[in-house]
């Protein structure tokens, strides 16, 4: 039996220690802050808040000496990381029409049973083009691994090596938040959910994000920007049937029902979840449930209380 | 609050009404239409001064029979802000003061002159002290010109969590004591940079000593930053190489310095901030202003004649409510012709250093946009 923990944001008042004791995780702990970048394993506050000793497993740094060290890889990783920028820009084009005809139908007027049936369509060619675009995504990074094989090169499976030793001799693996991308590119490069084994894996924001099964960025209103929620990548897949929303209240317009709307509907039947600081969800085999206060964003348009078992 | 400006527009009102008035209203009094600019006290006359480009200068006040109160109505469009004074005539004798009434004030280099904020208008959070947001640090920066034969002193904002492991933007700030005083603008870094709007920058904030010889245009000032200051920066700092993360920054004439310089020396700062820049320029002839705009004049006529491409992203902005609202717009198109990346935005505001500070926000995250999208911590 594996266990997941999810946890909102940290700051302004960090609930991990809390949650871990309320769910029965004891350390010793390996962590990731590869989302941190160049902060990654200034574990202090967090070792600070804890009491106890955090080993930081250093994937971001690791990474840098894996490309240092292996050119060709890093370059066929970098080529493939401009494949994948590309990719996502175009399908930011598609996205930005898709969601401008969904939102428009949802104001315009007319006879019921045809908005209704507009409305269907245009919802179902959204999620039509978020599928086909993770799918792209999914197959780029296969096509990845299954030529170059990183896992088997020297640098890499030297790491890879290290780390799986790290993360056996400690209970529980520590996930922080910060830059999704970098962090979720990080964990795949390293096949941390393949080391993971049985150990409680506790994340937070970005972390959260990174475990799910597609990583979703959003903003309603950035000063740049259309704010156009988009899929990213796909996630570690440790969670199943959510789409974590940390920070949902700040960056997210909660009281404009159309837009929770469409975000909910959009990932349905997955659930949107309000992930806030203090929230809490505990994951066994896959399956999630809150403890205490969770809201989901729901597709009445509403961001309701998720009932506790 | 409709009610009763409407008795003072009518001149139908009774002592006790003003006291109330005065006692439980914030002033001036303000509506969707407009404003009711108050003022109280014995007078021979009292005037509006404000700084609103195309009303008269000086607006009378009416006072209402009987009383010792003066008001007058002035329609203000939704969202504008607008700094003013009252003149105040008594026994010949003429003051300029800040309306007792209004405890809000905006400083400048000159002193302080009240604000009126019309119906729509709010001061943006960001630009408010944000216990949440960790601060960066500000020291000094002595550099020894040779250009100007003097040393000059500055002063350097390093972001928080600031590491040399890391590499950095870099923005130069003209006026930066007054940008810092006036526009709040170590605040607003903070704040921006810690709502991930922007990325995490290094600032030079630049003063002049002596701001007409330096800031209308001349070749110096640019010899001094592109020269002396960049380097000892490059030498010292980690700073990112390219020029898309360089800017330069600055309002009124500290953007003809910013423009000035960039011109100078192209594809050395990729990025210009230019806010109500004084851009005096003829198409034939002396130009309209004062004989003081004349080297700035000499300058932007060189440019507008040889534009070529001094950088590659612009972000521009004036007031609605400033003379220089005709040169900044003239300005736009000719610096899209050149192919640069241009965003306009005008503001209701005039020549000021909040109207400065309340642009920020779009200003600094178009030109250093911030890992907002991708960061969840």
């Amino acid at each position: 039996m594996s266990t997941v923990i999810l946890l909102g944001p940290q700051q302004p008042a960090p609930s991990l220690g809390p949650a871990l004791r309320s769910c029965g995780v004891e350390g010793p702990f390996t962590a990731v802050t590869a989302g941190w970048q160049e902060r990654e394993g200034e574990t202090g506050d967090l070792e600070a808040h804890l009491s106890a000793e955090v080993l930081d497993l250093g994937l971001y740094h690791r990474a840098e000496d894996v490309f240092r060290r292996d050119r060709l890889l890093a370059l066929a990783y970098r080529e493939r990381q401009v494949r994948l920028k590309e990719l996502q820009r175009l399908y930011r084009v598609r996205l930005a029409h898709a969601l401008a005809a969904l939102r428009e139908l949802m104001a315009a007027t007319g006879a019921p049973e045809l908005l209704a049936q507009a409305r269907a369509g245009a919802l179902a060619a959204l999620r039509t083009l978020d599928r086909q675009h993770l799918r792209e995504v999914r197959k780029r990074h296969a096509e990845f691994d299954a030529h170059w094989q990183p896992a088997t090169r020297g640098a890499l499976a030297e790491h890879i090596e290290e780390i799986a030793g790290l993360i056996r001799n400690r209970a529980a693996l520590l996930i922080a938040g910060g830059h999704v991308a970098i962090l979720v590119n990080r964990l795949r490069l390293f096949g941390i959910g393949e080391l993971l084994g049985t150990r409680p894996v506790v994340a937070w924001s970005a972390g959260a994000m990174a475990l799910a099964e597609r990583v979703v960025l959003f903003h309603d209103h950035p000063p740049q920007g259309p704010g156009d929620p988009e899929v990213l990548v796909h996630g570690l897949g440790l969670v199943e049937g959510i789409v974590p929303l940390p920070h949902a209240r700040r960056r997210l317009a909660l009281d404009d029902p159309v837009r929770v709307r469409l975000l909910a509907a959009r990932f349905a039947p997955a659930r949107c979840l309000a992930l806030e600081p203090g929230t809490l969800l505990q994951v066994t085999d896959g399956a999630w449930q809150a403890v205490g206060r969770l809201r989901a964003l729901a597709e009445d348009g509403s961001v309701a209380e998720v009932a506790l078992p | 609050m409709t009610r009763l400006t409407e008795r003072l527009k009518g001149g139908r009102i009774s002592a006790h009404d003003v006291d109330r008035l005065i006692r439980t209203s914030a002033f001036p009094l303000v509506e969707p239409a407009g404003v009711t600019f108050v003022w109280r006290g014995e007078a021979d006359a009292v005037r509006l001064r404000h700084w609103i480009f195309g009303l008269p200068a000086a607006q009378p006040l009416e006072r209402v029979p009987d009383t010792d109160l003066w008001h007058l109505f002035r329609e203000l469009p939704p969202g504008s802000r607008v700094e003013y004074k009252f003149e105040v005539v008594r026994g010949g004798e003429e003051r300029w003061v800040n309306d007792p009434l209004n405890p809000t004030v905006a400083h400048d280099p000159f002193g302080a002159n009240s604000v009126c904020s019309a119906f729509g208008y709010r001061r943006p959070g960001w630009t408010l002290p944000d216990a949440e947001a960790r601060p960066g640090s500000l020291d000094e920066l002595r550099l020894q010109s040779v250009v100007f034969g003097d040393e000059r002193s500055l002063k350097l904002y390093l972001p928080a969590r600031f590491r040399r492991s890391r590499r950095y933007p870099l923005l130069i700030v003209h006026d930066g004591s007054d940008f810092l005083r006036y526009a709040d603008l170590q605040t607003v870094l903070d704040n921006l940079i810690h709502r991930l709007e922007i990325a995490p920058l290094i600032a030079v904030l630049s003063d002049p000593i002596d701001r007409l010889g330096e800031y209308r245009g001349g070749a110096t000032h640019g010899t001094f930053l592109a020269e002396e200051l960049l380097p000892r920066l490059q030498q010292e700092l980690p700073l990112l190489e390219a020029p898309a993360a360089r800017g330069l920054m600055g309002a009124s004439l500290g953007a003809v310095a910013s423009l000035a310089t960039a011109w100078r020396y192209p594809g050395v700062f990729g990025n210009l901030l230019l806010q109500s820049g004084s851009f005096a320029f003829s198409d034939i002839g002396p130009h309209r202003r004062d004989p003081v705009f004349d080297p700035v004049a000499a300058f932007m006529n060189a440019y507008r004649a040889n534009p070529g491409h001094p950088a590659e992203r612009l972000y521009v902005s004036c007031g609605i409510y400033e003379s220089l609202i005709y040169e900044n717009r003239s300005m736009v198109p000719l610096f899209q012709d050149q192919g640069l990346q241009v965003r306009y935005e005008e503001a209701r505001d005039g020549h000021h250093w909040e109207n400065w500070r309340d642009r920020l926000q779009s200003a600094l995250s178009w030109l250093f946009p911030g890992p907002l999208w991708m960061v969840y911590e």
